[in-house]
């Protein structure tokens, strides 16, 4: 299969704010590692649910692929070509391809647009349309594919007329216009009631299957995630900890960090009895990432050398990869048994 | 002995569009010590339920009928100053968003403290005391409590903003949303504290929550509220395993479950109902798939179906075939 995008080592960095006071007397600036060194290949007509806690950097991540914040290094791959982000038209031409779904419907849609402005807008910035009829057009086409049918009847209306689910669909109609290949949905459903939910979700699951689209679904819930996407990446402090398809990583999770997540996700059935091995303690701060494996100190099982050593993504089976000291451990332990 | 009884709750908004009917009709009740928790969208009257027990509605919401009693005493007629009596020291709120809950110039320790001395006749270094107990109890550093809430983490908070519902050891603690902003792993700390500190405090519990994923492993009992209506009320079993109301299997289906086969869940047609004009007969006909001419027509009331086990529909179980 294609890839359509490719990340090689990307890292995105912020400078933590400080006091005026501690600004002037510290010649450094702390450093905040958001995205810290991440290789992923997304594949065509794929969706990959990017999962992690806040502070993950998953949000940095998806917006670092749209160049929507700048990267520190690596680079990204579009369709096999490198994005070069200081060429202006180039970056036009990604962009064009290349669309964003926000996590808020109630912030990311101007109150004072009708919804045909609002969804023509990326047409009119990138000068595709030369008719008022073609503009209708075109508004009315995205309108339906975003299931809002019949589309004459939201034209002219004002976001505060929607319902969230309804404004939501309008933002996915802004993405589809100008018939991208690549969407990045951060969040798209977390804001929206359960009922209303599931019909967003079908809808990005019909998008991918009709059109053959690739998304980037960005997530805090392992269980959507697991419903809708057809590979996982886990994230933690700015770096990919295990990826793989969404029923292995489910079923089988390696990394020690995914484990804890799926031991904690809500299962909606009666268990009074479950007893959940709950980690103590939150994410670290990302300016002072711990050494060696950034996980080490919550984790049950860590050893001497994941204090020393970071581990890398290696391969656990075929198609699923874990950055974790264990699977060499194990495989060296199953081998002096021979 | 049952702790809370809140019967034909009628709570409604007079607001300049009309009136919103935001609790139409609920009747619910609680026994000491249990846990019950009250699921449903947004706009569904859970959170309107609970203020209408602490009586702290906002000036245009006004409890229309209905009575509510905790153990012999009538809330709905006390005035604004006994009501202050009851209010934190038999029944606490746990609010929704603790980010945003307290005084941020002001020490955590302090705000504990605040609450106590505001209940209870103590002197202020009995309360700083007392404050000191309730971060042990909630599993806070007692070296923090001196802290501001900006130097708190957001689980953090919402342990002190526990602690502080604890401050009078109050019979009834209700949390509105407590987990819904926070983190999964963060969430599971909170509902394991929680669930700890109803058995060992003996007090009863009412989560409030549109996440009906996380009631199955703390609440005894669940009721699911649509449009200021319960529309199924029972054990967290029947619930789950047996409920009868399509809008209670629709929520259900909503939350995937990893370990049944993948489905991807059909989708509620249609929106939440306008509270200022609820639909004829049954306030969810419009968006059920099994509705027929009486569910436009006729209310339908609750149908018993033992072990506490009631619902609202006239075609209850339709879903099963």
């Amino acid at each position: 299969m294609d890839n359509v995008v490719e990340l090689k080592n990307l890292k995105v960095t912020f400078v933590a704010k400080q006091s005026f006071l501690k600004e002037l007397l510290m010649k450094e600036q702390p450093l905040v590692r958001a995205v810290d060194g991440v290789n992923v290949t997304i594949k065509k007509g794929e969706i990959l649910s990017l999962v992690g806690e806040s502070g993950s950097g998953k949000t940095t991540l998806g917006k670092a692929i749209l160049n929507l914040v700048d990267i520190a290094d690596g680079e990204i791959l579009f369709q096999n070509q490198v994005v070069n982000f200081h060429h202006k038209q180039e970056v036009r031409r990604f962009r064009q391809k290349a669309q964003v779904i926000f996590q808020d419907p109630y912030q990311s849609l101007n109150p004072k647009s009708l919804i045909i402005d609002i969804v023509a807008e990326p047409l009119e910035v990138n000068r595709l349309i030369k008719t008022e009829a073609e503009r209708n057009e075109r508004v009315m086409k995205a309108l339906h594919d975003a299931g809002l049918d019949p589309p004459e009847r939201y034209l002219y209306r004002y976001p505060y007329e929607l319902s969230g689910g309804q404004r939501q669909r309008v933002a996915i109609a802004s993405a589809l216009i100008l018939n991208p290949e690549f969407i990045v949905a951060d969040e798209p459903v977390s804001m929206l009631d359960v009922s209303i939910r599931t019909g967003i979700l079908k809808l990005l699951v019909e998008l991918k299957e009709s059109k053959g689209l690739t998304f980037l679904f960005i997530t805090h819930d392992l269980s959507l995630a697991w419903l809708i996407s057809d590979r996982i990446a886990i994230m933690y402090l700015g770096k990919i900890m295990e990826i793989g398809e969404s029923d292995t990583v489910i079923k089988q999770a390696v990394h020690p960090y995914t484990q804890a997540l799926l031991e904690v996700m809500p299962i909606p059935e009666v268990n009074r009895h479950r007893q959940r091995k709950v980690l103590s303690g939150e994410t670290p701060n990302p300016t002072n990432i711990p050494a060696g494996c950034r996980f080490h100190p919550r984790c049950p099982h860590a050893f001497d050398r994941c204090r020393e050593e970071e581990p890398v993504l290696q391969a656990a089976r075929s198609n699923h990869l874990a950055a974790c000291h264990l699977i060499e451990k194990e495989t060296s332990q199953e081998n002096s048994h021979d | 002995m049952k702790l809370l009884r809140v019967e034909n709750l009628k709570t409604y908004f007079h607001i300049s569009e009309g009136i919103v009917k935001a609790v139409d009709d609920v009747s619910f009740s609680l026994d000491d010590g249990q846990c019950l928790g009250l699921v449903g969208e947004s706009g569904c009257g859970k959170t309107t339920t609970a203020l209408s027990i602490n009586r702290l509605l906002p000036p245009e919401g006004i409890i229309e009928g209905g009575e509510i009693y905790l153990e012999s005493v009538k809330l709905t007629v006390l005035s604004d100053v006994e009501i202050r009596k009851h209010r934190w020291k038999d029944v606490s709120m746990v609010f929704q968003g603790a980010m945003n809950a307290m005084n941020p110039v002001m020490k955590i320790g302090e705000q504990i403290a605040e609450a106590v001395v505001w209940h209870q006749q103590v002197t202020h270094q009995q309360a700083w005391n007392r404050a000191k107990e309730l971060f042990e109890l909630v599993e806070l550093e007692p070296g923090r409590i001196g802290g501001y809430p900006h130097e708190f983490s957001g689980g953090m908070k919402q342990r002190a903003m526990i602690a502080m519902a604890l401050a009078c050891d109050p019979k009834l603690v209700i949390g509105d949303e407590p987990t819904t902003a926070l983190d999964v792993m963060v969430q599971a700390q909170i509902l394991n504290l929680l669930d700890r500190l109803r058995k060992t405090l003996k007090m009863g519990l009412i989560i409030i929550t549109h996440d009906l994923s996380i009631l199955g492993e703390t609440c005894d009992r669940i009721a699911v509220m649509y449009a200021g209506k319960i529309v199924e009320i029972g054990s967290t079993e029947d619930v789950y395993d047996r409920h009868m109301h399509p809008y209670t299997h629709r929520l259900l289906m909503g939350f995937p479950n990893i370990h049944r086969p993948k489905l991807m869940p059909e989708p509620i047609p249609g929106s939440p109902p306008d509270l200022i004009r609820p639909p004829s007969g049954c306030r969810f006909h419009p968006r059920c798939d099994y509705a027929q001419e009486i569910c436009q027509e006729q209310e339908p009331g609750m149908t018993t179906a033992g072990n506490g086990h009631s619902y609202a529909c006239h075609f209850g179980g339709a879903f099963n075939g």
